[in-house]
Order: C-alpha cells, then sequence, then structure tokens
C-alpha cells in the first residue's frame, strides 16, 4: 500500500505542519513506583535523594512538511513515545519549542480504554470530548467508529471484556474517525489480525489525503516502509537519523548489527 | 503566529516550557469552559459505571447519608443520657450532615480523580483541571437526591418556611465553589503522596465534629470560648455549613461574619487549589 503517492503536496513557502525545534525533555522522576508521604518522610529521614533525573529527548529538531507520514523508529526506551506526547502537547517540553498546525488525534500507547468498566460507546464519546469535539460531532461518530472497528454488539458491552485484538481495533478506529489534520499512531497495529491490517492501511492511505501529516511509531520495519516517507530514527534521546524510511532502516539495522533478514524486519 | 494562507480555519498549537509554572489564564480557562461537556460525560459515566455494581443504585445514595445521620442521632441520644432532641435536632443534623457529605465527597473522589484518570492523562492533550472539576460535578449529583429528604425532615420536624431560606441556596453556592478549590488541592496532593486519600477518612472524620453538624451553632453560645472562635475562622465549613443550616432549617439570618467568612473560604480554597493544581499539571503526565 502506497500511502505517500495520495498525500497531498506543500504550496511552497507553507510553514511547516509540524516543526520541532530543539525539544529536550528532562523528566524528574521518584525511586518508588508509588510515592506516598510515608515513603518521603522514610526518606528524609535516611537523607536520600527523592528524585532521579531521566533524559527523554536531548535537542531533538526536525520539520514536517504538509502531506508527510514520518515512520519513528528506534530501540524501546530511545523516546520514540516521549516525542509523540510532546507533538500532542501531553509532554511540554523543558527546552525548546514545538509548533503544531492543526487539529491532533492521537493514538498514544491504546488510548482508547480510558475506563474498563464503560462500555465501548461510552468511552468513545469520552475520548472525543476530551479531544475537544462537541457532542453532537462525536455520538454521530460513534457507529461509525464501532462499525470500522468491526466489533459489533460489542460496543455496548465493558471494555474490560475485550479481546485485545478488538480493543486495539477500537482504539485505531477512534483514532482516525475524529476527522484529524495529524494523526499519530503508537504501536497500533501489532493485534488487529490479516485483514484488518489491510483495512487500516486503506483507511490511512483515505486520510492522508485529507490529513496533513502522520506520525507512526512502529517496531515492524516493514510497515514503517510500506507507509511512510519520511523516517526519523531515534537513540537513547538524541535523533541519530532523518532521511527516507529506506535510509533510516538501513543504518538502524546497520547499527543493531543484525542484517537485513526476514526476522528483523517483523519484530524489530 | 505565521499562518499560510492554506491553514485557514485551524489552530496554532505552540508547546513550550513554563517557567512561571501557571499557564496563560483566560486560554486555559477558555479551554475548560469549552470541555465542559466532557467533564460533564465524564462524571456521568462515572456514576453510571458505579451504579452498575449495585443493587440499590440511586437509592443507595440516599440511604447512605440518612443511615449516617440515624446512626449519629443515637450517638447523640446516648451521650446526652436519653435526650435526642427529637425531630428538629435529626432536621437540623441531616442538613449539615447532607452538605458535608457533598464535600467530603468532593474531597475522596476529587484526590483520586487524576491518578485514576491515568490513561486519559497520558494520551490527551486537555485543561486538566477539568478531572477534578468533574469529580465536584459527581459528588453533586451525589447529593441532589439528598435534598427531598432533607425537606421531608424538615416538614416532619414541624420547622416553619419563610422567604429568607430562599438565600440558603447562596451557601449551597459557597459549599460548590470551596469543594472545587479543595478537590483541586486534594487530586495534586494525592499526585505526589499516594497516601493522601488514605488520611482523607480520618481528616474529615475530625473536620464532621468541628463543624456545626452534629451540634448547632446556637448550642455553643458562650460555651468553648476561643476555641469556638477559633473554629468560626479557621474552619471554613463552620460558616459555609453554619449558614445552610441556620437558613434552610430555622430560616435565621446568619450573622455577617458567616456571609463574609464563607466567601472568602470558598473563595480562597479555590484560587489556592486551583492554581497550586495548574502550577504542576504539566509534571502530572511523568508522574503517573
Amino acid at each position: 500500500m502506497d500511502i505517500a503517492h495520495s498525500a497531498q503536496k506543500p504550496s511552497p513557502g507553507e510553514p511547516p505542519v509540524v516543526s520541532v525545534q530543539d525539544v529536550s525533555i528532562t523528566y524528574r522522576t521518584t525511586f518508588e513506583k508509588v510515592p506516598t508521604l510515608k515513603s518521603a518522610i522514610v526518606r528524609l529521614g535516611r537523607g536520600e535523594r527523592a528524585v532521579h533525573v531521566v533524559e527523554a529527548l536531548k535537542g531533538v529538531s526536525f520539520d514536517v512538511t504538509r502531506g508527510s507520514s514520518v515512520g519513528i523508529i528506534g530501540a524501546n526506551g530511545a523516546g520514540k513515545s516521549t516525542l509523540m506526547r510532546a507533538i500532542a502537547g501531553v509532554l511540554p517540553p523543558s527546552s525548546g519549542r514545538v509548533e503544531v498546525r492543526g487539529r491532533i488525534s492521537a493514538l498514544l500507547a491504546l488510548g482508547v480504554g480510558f475506563n474498563s468498566a464503560l462500555t465501548g460507546r461510552e468511552n468513545v464519546i469520552l475520548g472525543g470530548l476530551a479531544s475537544g469535539l462537541s457532542r453532537k460531532e462525536v455520538v454521530a461518530r460513534a457507529e461509525e467508529v464501532a462499525a470500522f472497528a468491526e466489533i459489533g454488539e460489542f460496543i455496548d458491552v465493558p471494555v474490560r471484556t475485550y479481546s485485545s485484538g478488538m480493543y486495539q481495533r477500537l482504539a485505531f478506529s477512534v483514532s482516525v474517525h475524529m476527522d484529524p489534520d495529524i494523526l499519530l499512531i503508537d504501536e497500533a497495529l501489532s493485534a488487529g489480525d490479516a485483514s484488518f491490517k489491510v483495512k487500516a492501511n486503506a483507511k490511512m492511505a483515505e486520510l492522508m489525503k485529507s490529513a496533513r501529516a502522520m506520525f507512526l511509531v512502529s517496531h515492524s520495519l516493514n510497515a514503517v516502509r510500506e507507509m511512510c516517507d519520511d523516517a526519523l530514527w531515534i537513540h537513547k534521546g538524541k535523533l541519530m537519523m532523518h532521511d527516507t524510511p529506506d535510509a533510516c532502516i538501513k543504518a538502524y539495522t546497520k547499527f543493531l548489527e543484525v542484517g537485513e533478514n526476514a526476522f528483523t524486519l517483523e519484530d524489530l | 503566529m505565521a499562518r499560510s494562507a492554506t491553514d485557514t480555519a485551524d489552530e496554532v498549537h505552540v508547546y513550550e516550557p513554563h517557567r512561571a509554572g501557571i499557564p496563560p489564564l483566560v486560554p486555559y480557562f477558555r479551554g475548560l469552559w469549552a470541555r465542559r461537556e466532557f467533564a460533564a460525560e465524564f462524571s456521568k459515566s462515572g456514576i453510571r459505571a458505579a451504579n452498575t455494581q449495585t443493587v440499590f443504585g440511586q437509592l443507595w445514595l440516599v440511604l447512605n447519608p440518612l443511615l449516617l445521620a440515624l446512626v449519629y442521632y443515637f450517638l447523640i441520644a446516648v451521650l446526652r443520657g436519653g435526650d435526642s432532641g427529637g425531630l428538629p435536632r435529626l432536621a437540623n443534623l441531616t442538613g449539615g450532615l447532607f452538605l458535608f457529605t457533598f464535600v467530603a465527597g468532593s474531597m475522596s473522589s476529587g484526590a483520586s480523580s487524576v491518578t485514576g484518570g491515568g490513561r486519559l492523562i497520558m494520551n490527551m492533550n486537555f485543561p486538566r483541571l477539568l478531572m477534578p472539576f468533574a469529580a465536584v460535578r459527581t459528588a453533586w449529583f451525589r447529593f441532589l437526591p439528598t435534598l427531598p429528604v432533607y425537606v421531608l425532615l424538615h416538614l416532619l420536624s414541624g420547622a416553619g418556611w419563610s422567604w429568607t431560606m430562599l438565600l440558603s441556596v447562596v451557601f449551597l453556592g459557597y459549599a460548590v465553589v470551596f469543594a472545587m478549590g479543595i478537590a483541586a488541592l486534594l487530586a495534586t496532593l494525592q499526585v505526589y503522596f499516594r497516601d493522601t486519600s488514605s488520611f482523607l477518612p480520618y481528616f474529615s472524620r475530625i473536620w464532621l465534629y468541628v463543624s456545626p453538624i452534629l451540634w448547632a451553632v446556637h448550642d455553643t453560645a458562650g460555651q468553648f470560648g476561643t476555641l469556638m472562635a477559633i473554629n468560626r475562622i479557621v474552619n471554613p465549613l463552620y460558616s459555609i455549613v453554619g449558614g445552610w443550616v441556620e437558613l434552610s432549617l430555622n430560616g435565621v439570618m446568619p450573622s455577617p461574619t458567616t456571609w463574609v467568612m464563607g466567601a472568602v473560604w470558598a473563595v480562597v480554597m479555590f484560587v489556592v487549589g486551583s492554581l497550586l493544581f495548574m502550577s504542576r499539571e504539566r509534571d502530572f503526565t511523568v508522574r503517573l
């Protein structure tokens, strides 16, 4: 599926749709998984430092023009999801600047299951309202979302009863039906079956006609190669390369020293 | 901000570090207002999800504070050696207790609103104050069904009616604004100290005892001296609950101090709570 083929072209002199300018994200995190007042007092008694600093992104800069579909590749913990969250405005940069033109629909780390006790429909409506759509718009879309996700009457059943495939199909369906200008997809399609993947790819191709840009985080290098016309390779918070998907994948796999065999293409 | 000719109808979002901590207030509150439907839906679906798990559902919302009121009623009767004070005392007790339950409910659900909304906060960009405010809305809709019960007790106790009682709505307003503030405050604390919500029940129990709920403002005239004078100033619920009960039950106009202290506490708590929340909210994502 050649998505890039159907994409819009930027008009001359048009500012980039997404501009990431020397962005660093540093956050301090506590030692314990669950911070409590008790542990804070205990720590104070021992004279320990409460936090350690995580540098998730270091001085990342790039521009994305209209009509691009950008694949983001890199090892676990490289900062791919952090970058997506920065573009979505969920994680503010510690330094630098992110400029985004248009409405974002984010599909970050399976973002639909806000409340597993609620039904699929309620989750869809909540997600749409949170992303700034009006109630009317969201209710009208809920049917469409359910139909595309092929979950049938399960739309009115609590999300906790869903299989992981249903869950991901619904999550994907929600984000592509919110009329996004910019679509962020984080590892969305790993659980969908083959036929849904075909359908999803077709939908993304259709979206690229109207959307301004798409970002796809994936460990499947094949998916990036097929669906993207631009790629970023991130390693330990640094932008290593911003080039065509082929060039980035080649450099990345070489970096990993495993070579481009079929195993790598599917599972890295 | 430069915009191209093709980018007509859309927003340009700029994300930059905020050194001062507090985001620009006007756009923030505009965003908050624009997504009020989300807060309402969030609260509604929360109520629906909770109601499906109990057989009693709505009925339980009324039964719970009413049973609590009866327990305290008997407690008072025991402590006073059999003098329960009859229905007027029970009406007084329920009036105060129902409003207190609203504030305490806002506190407990507000405290867990951010930490409990993990996925939403990790994945969506919206003004986070919506979460504690939605919690207050939930507590409010749990409070509303108790009002008819209060009116019924009012009737049974033989208390009169007067136009001044309508003014009690002002104290309900104080309570709502105050609850929004304290919910935001506790939501912030809960992110940093996850045991906040474990301390809350003890805290609110003590708060219940020092507020004019189990005792009436006019009971204590001339008693406890300085302590009560301090309580009157430092305990927000002294004015808010006290004023509400005095007006709604007895039709007695509260003192000017009660009016002023209630308003001051409501505004101060709202401003402090929401500013603290807003100054920390960008940190929430990495701490969940």
